[in-house]
């Protein structure tokens, strides 16, 4: 058939044996595709019987739910699907990166992979909205209240998100609009181009051997793909006969609920604006953090191993340490924050942004420079290796904080021990 | 490069499409000019009504509205400052509760417990044949209180 040969034209003929291993990609990548495929398709079928109103939105979800026939299935299929997607690009991002597969001629496909990141989350986001449930209204309020704490352009930039000076049917239409159409349609196109740029690369990012043994696709590579997407289709179908996706009482703009949480994956974000100044966590750190990882593949690195997993032994065991100290330390950092260290109430004639911002800032960034300098020092790593540990600390600490706000902070905001 | 008829006239029609597509993507997600131009006064009713000391909440107008000892008039936002949530009467402190991230602030709307970091914003009041008129859609931001943001009859 012309659509079997046309997907089998995303693969070259012949490949290296390695590149077929599981452990290699752990399907990733695929995975995410296949994703992509599950939601389009529910999502088209939801789009039926939604209207994007704020009228009509909660009552015409609770009538999927109660009068189609599967229809929580297909919605519970959408959702797990797309909690899914966030959880395996970030991951897809980690491997991609510990396996050193960013650097020279795949340097642009990790910025278009950043891209889709992106696009991944703001699909999230806009869709988190349109259930018009009282969990979609205030996280979406308090978003786009944290665009607000921008400098100077926070105000407008919240605004043309919203489309009005609160989320109303205004924010629903713009979001509808961005979920339904044009994010989609930005997906397919970063995304063909995602796949051009690894088959241009030569695929996988491999280590260099001796002589490389090449199979070929069908039936090797093409067999690991069907099981791998085989065994997600039925553990998604399984999950989704069970799990149901949450729908809470009709968005109350009047009647906040305690605790109001930004959707999970922003977390982090909203736990890091509870500590730190909105200069600094509003500002300063997303820019910092958006520029360090689009810069990553182009920074001068000396011994580069591509294709070798943490670069070397020594990048390894610096990773994994890196991981674990600064999980810890950001832990131990907030809970002494949130308990114990009341600067601007010690500090009271001082600004808000050195009380706030400049020394919780330099509490976190000295000890973990410390640590890095002790790490370099101790195996006399590289600059690869040492860049390697500064993106594992960010890393760790944005997950450790994700998980804190997650896991662990109940009612008012409390830490829950 | 040459610069030829051929290309002006595709820039020239590639300029003018550009700068339609600004246009309506411009106004058709920042839908918010054309709402905020009518003006609308939120009618608290007549300011004798009100008793001293008295806080009373408006929520069709998201406001609560404070009646000082000496007779002044605040209209404070319920809005929190910190993630836009909406606060409840404290009636121990007599002033306001956050739910969603425990902000505190006092009868002033300004903080006692971050993280909110600035008081809650205010809207003009003006008194019309003793009509307390407040302007709903014009929030002020504001670092402190001060006598002058009363309204007196």
């Amino acid at each position: 058939m012309e659509f079997e040969k046309f997907i089998l034209h995303l693969h070259p003929k012949k490949i290296d044996r390695r590149a077929v291993k599981f452990n290699r990609t752990f399907g990733l990548g695929g995975m995410l595709a296949l994703l992509f495929v599950i939601i389009a398709f529910t999502g088209v079928i939801l789009q039926f019987s939604y209207i994007p109103t704020v009228e009509h939105a909660y009552p015409s979800v609770r009538s999927l739910i109660e009068h189609s026939i599967f229809g929580q299935f297909i919605r519970n299929l959408h959702h797990l699907s797309a909690k899914l997607m966030v959880l395996f690009s970030f991951l897809h991002l980690l491997r991609v990166y510990y396996s050193q597969g960013i650097y020279e001629q795949r340097a642009k496909n990790w910025v278009y992979g950043l891209v889709l990141l992106f696009f991944v989350l703001a699909s999230n986001f806009t869709g988190y909205l349109l259930p018009w449930d009282q969990l979609s209204y205030w996280a979406v309020t308090v978003i786009t209240q944290i665009i607000e704490y921008i400098p100077f352009v926070g105000h407008h930039l919240a605004n043309m998100v919203r489309g009005s000076e609160e989320v109303d049917g205004n924010t629903l239409i713009n979001f509808y609009t961005l979920h339904t159409s044009i994010l989609p349609l930005l997906f397919v196109i970063f995304m063909s181009m995602h796949f051009w740029l690894v088959r241009k690369a030569g695929g996988i990012a491999l280590p260099k051997a001796e002589k490389s043994e090449k199979v070929d696709v069908v039936p090797n590579l093409v067999w690991v793909e069907i099981m791998v997407g085989s065994i997600l289709i039925a553990s998604l179908f399984l999950v989704a006969a069970f799990y149901e996706a949450p729908l809470l009482e009709q968005a109350n703009p009047l009647k906040s609920p305690n605790p109001s949480k930004a959707p999970w994956y922003f977390l982090g974000a909203q736990e890091l604006l509870l500590h730190l100044h909105p200069i600094f966590s509003a500002l300063i750190a997303p820019i910092g953090l958006f520029v360090f990882l689009f810069r990553l593949p182009y920074f001068k690195y000396i011994d580069l191993n591509v294709g070798v997993w943490f670069n070397s032994p020594a990048g390894k065991t610096m990773t994994i340490q890196s991981a674990i100290v600064s999980f810890i330390f950001t832990f131990v950092l907030v809970y002494l924050l949130d308990h114990y260290l009341h600067f601007d109430t010690w500090f009271k004639t001082m600004p808000s942004v050195v009380t706030t911002g400049v020394i919780p800032m330099v509490l976190y960034v000295l000890p973990l420079g410390g640590f890095l300098l002790f790490l370099k020092k101790k195996y006399s790593a590289t600059n690869t290796e040492v860049i390697m540990a500064s993106t594992t600390i960010l890393l760790a600490s944005y997950v450790c904080m994700t998980l804190i706000a997650l896991l662990l902070r109940a009612e008012g905001m409390q830490l829950i021990f | 490069m040459k610069f030829n008829r051929r290309k002006f006239i595709t820039r020239l029609l590639v300029l003018v499409a550009s700068i339609e597509a600004i246009f309506i993507v411009k106004n058709g997600v920042s839908k918010s000019q054309h709402n905020s131009s009518k003006k609308e006064l939120f009618n608290a009713g007549k300011a004798d009504a009100f008793e001293p000391n008295g806080l009373y909440p408006f929520t069709t107008g998201k406001f609560y509205l404070k009646r000082f000892p000496d007779g002044g008039f605040l209209a404070m936002s319920v809005k929190c400052t910190h993630l836009g949530c909406v606060v409840n009467i404290n009636n121990k402190t007599r002033g306001f509760n956050c739910p969603c991230h425990a902000s505190q602030f006092n009868a002033f709307g300004e903080v006692i417990a971050s993280p909110a970091t600035r008081p809650l914003d205010i809207f003009p009041i003006t008194i019309e044949k003793g009509e307390i008129l407040v302007d709903i859609a014009k929030p002020i931001k504001r670092t402190s209180f001060e006598k002058s943001q009363l309204t007196y009859v």
